[in-house]
């Protein structure tokens, strides 16, 4: 099997168990040049990759990301379309996508779950749909053996971070800080405090994401967790015009600043 | 069929839910808990009481209007929801959400507002509890309800433009709920209308019960009888289930009225957003549409999950009429009775005027949810 078949836990796992930190960055689908981002990302040392599908009322994205997704929408672009386009990508590391539930639920469960196999996706993230609205969709993903990467906030109670840990597949997605996607001056305390939550309950991958915008703060939120997301530093790197080439760029730094720590 | 607690983390019917980021998940727990316990404390009860009556001004009236009643050829009712302090029923729910949010220890309101209606009860409940106020309003909103966004900032809040989508009021939730998602621990969100996740939905509805109850009483003082049938427009749907709670045990028809641009209802399809289940204007792939509608409080493309049960169930039923039916019904009341209303409400009168020949013989209470002169400005260009 491929890595790419293989999933997103098993790459991850297979990454930590050789030593390395992960790295996920995030790639707006549909925007310009957005392929070849997720090929440039992969060649750079990208463990997996998210991509973003666009909706309509991102509540949980801040002003980079909604920009990019403004741009795709207006551009007509659909779900369907993304899911198409990644489905010919040629790239040997797991991919997830991220939306939200109303684009899934108005596909149908089931089949936007077989629509991601047929695409070689191997996870989604669903960031507003909280464990406790989300039996209906994991048994969906699961019946196409997808992996429902749930999230876990530096709110949510102890017992309740037990439950996501246990029924999250892929990895954890330990939310740094209270907020919205954007990058931050300073790697939030909450960051570091998630992560080791997480690690405390959970034999899985334990990845940080929203607030980590810099290689410093890729390497200092790593030593706690397995490693992380950086999605709104490399959008930005999109809407400035720098294309494939500077998130290529961005990555190797990251992935370099993770390896040499 | 009763308005009853919702079951199953916030069901009504197959609608509802609690469909927010995860970092909200203990805050709605939280809320759900307290609101809970205070909505049986006797102690809440009477000190919401109180200020809903010496700071508020309830009970509202109900208004016999003959004038109007000779005009349509059938007998109609007012609610007086206008004559509440800040001049529609938003203050209902916004004194009982303030009370609520003081208890939990928070010390920050954060609301959404289309009309203004709901930012000005916000702010006005904030000053009233010394508590700091954010408001989000779509831009193209601030634009047309300039007297509100001036009100809002008199009263002490800060006013913060939505500028995102279509800069109205679904922009204006998205950025309060982004907002709150980052200051929970010191923030108490305060949505404006029976819609959100569970438990805003219900505790919104609870909060405006007292126009159902009071409306209820009232009808049997003046008819000794209950209304052939009980109106309201409906954007999320507050003051539509408000009056409603109190006729869905009697054989009352129930006649929620939306905008044509944004009937939820009559051109939904479910789906999810803001936090729960419900009929919504979307696309094929599950974006969300935008309204359209000459009034600011009912641009909004989904509706409160109970009124989406109501509707499948068929005890309520919802009817949509345009901006030109809304315009001739806002003068209509303006000139038979001297009560000039909101653009909201006018959405329910404009159906009661096209409706004369069903109307006819029968016997209508109207929930008039706020006065108008909130809309001066704009029907002043309107009408020229
Ligand atoms: C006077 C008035 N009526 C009705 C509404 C619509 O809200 P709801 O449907 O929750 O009653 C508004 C909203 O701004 C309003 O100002």
């Amino acid at each position: 099997m491929t890595p790419r078949e293989e999933g997103i836990e098993n790459t991850l796992l297979q990454a930590i168990a050789d030593g390395r930190k992960c790295l996920v960055p995030y790639i707006t689908g549909g925007f310009e040049g957005y392929l070849e981002a997720i090929s440039a990302a992969a060649e750079a040392g990208a463990n997996a990759i998210e991509i973003g599908i666009p909706f309509s009322d991102p509540v949980m994205d801040g002003p980079t990301i909604q920009a990019a997704n403004d741009m795709v929408l207006s551009d007509g672009i659909t779900p369907l379309q993304i899911i198409n386009e990644i489905a010919s990508l040629d790239v040997d590391i797991p991919l997830a996508v991220m939306t939200y539930y109303n684009v899934v639920y108005r596909f149908g469960l089931e089949r936007f779950a077989s629509n991601l196999s047929e695409a070689g996706i191997s996870g989604i993230i669903l960031p507003d749909l909280p464990l406790i609205e989300a039996s209906s969709w994991k048994s969906a993903a699961n019946t196409k053996n997808r992996e429902a990467i749930l999230l876990a906030a530096p709110t949510t109670t102890q017992e309740h971070l037990k439950k996501i840990c246990d029924e999250t597949r892929g990895f954890v997605y330990a939310v740094g800080l209270l907020g919205i996607t954007g990058a931050r001056k300073e790697l939030a305390e909450s960051a570091k405090i998630i992560a080791s939550r997480c690690k405390e309950m959970t034999e899985k991958p334990v990845l940080v994401g929203v607030g980590i915008g810099t290689p410093d703060q890729a390497v200092k939120v790593s030593k706690v967790s397995d490693g992380c997301i950086v999605g709104s530093a490399i959008v930005q790197k999109l809407l400035d015009g720098g294309g494939p080439e500077a998130v290529g760029k961005l990555v190797s730094e990251f992935r370099l600043a993770l390896d040499n720590d | 069929m009763a308005m009853t607690e919702p079951i199953n983390n916030g069901r009504f019917g197959n609608f509802g839910g609690m469909f927010v980021p995860e970092t909200l998940i203990p805050a709605c727990q939280e809320l759900e808990k307290a609101f809970k316990e205070a909505w049986g404390s006797e102690e809440f009860r009477n000190e919401l009481s109180t200020l809903l009556k010496d700071y508020a001004g309830r009970p509202s009236p109900i208004t016999e209007c003959e004038r109007i009643s000779d005009e349509l050829g059938y007998k109609v009712l007012l609610k007086r929801e206008d004559l509440n302090h800040t001049g529609s029923h938003k203050i209902n729910n916004v004194l009982g959400q303030a009370l609520l949010a003081k208890s939990m220890g928070k010390t920050r309101l954060v609301a959404e507002t289309g009309a203004g209606q709901h930012g000005v009860a916000t702010a006005t409940a904030a000053a009233l509890f010394g508590m700091d106020c954010v408001v989000y309003m779509g831009e193209v909103d601030i634009e047309r309800q300039k007297l509100n966004v001036f009100r809002m900032r008199l009263l002490g809040a800060e006013v913060r433009p939505a500028l995102s989508g279509s800069r109205t009021l679904k922009d204006a939730i998205n950025e309060a709920m982004r907002d709150w998602v980052a200051t929970v621990e010191e923030s108490h969100y305060c949505l404006g209308s029976v819609m959100g996740p569970h438990p805003y939905p219900w505790m919104v509805r609870e909060f405006h019960r007292v126009i159902g109850l009071e409306a209820y009483s009232q009808c049997q003082d003046i008819l000794g009888a209950d209304p052939d049938v009980v109106t309201a427009c409906v954007g999320g749907g507050s003051n539509a289930l408000g009056i409603f709670s109190g006729f869905v045990e009697t054989d009352a028809e129930l006649i929620g009225v939306e905008p044509a641009g944004g009937a939820a209802v009559a051109r939904g399809i479910p789906g999810v957003v803001h936090g729960s289940l419900s009929y919504l204007l979307q696309d094929e792939w599950g974006q969300v549409l935008e309204a359209e509608s000459i009034s600011a409080g009912l641009d909004y493309p989904g509706i409160g999950p109970e009124h989406a049960h109501l509707a499948e169930t068929g005890r309520a039923r919802y009817e949509k009429v345009n901006d030109k039916e809304v315009v001739e019904a806002f003068q209509l009341l303006s000139r038979t009775e001297g009560i000039i209303p909101a653009l909201e409400p006018a959405h329910a009168l404009a159906w009661m005027s096209r409706e004369r020949e069903y109307l006819s013989g029968k016997t209508v209470l109207l929930n008039l949810s706020g006065r108008g002169d909130k809309d001066a400005t704009q029907m002043m260009e309107v009408l020229g």
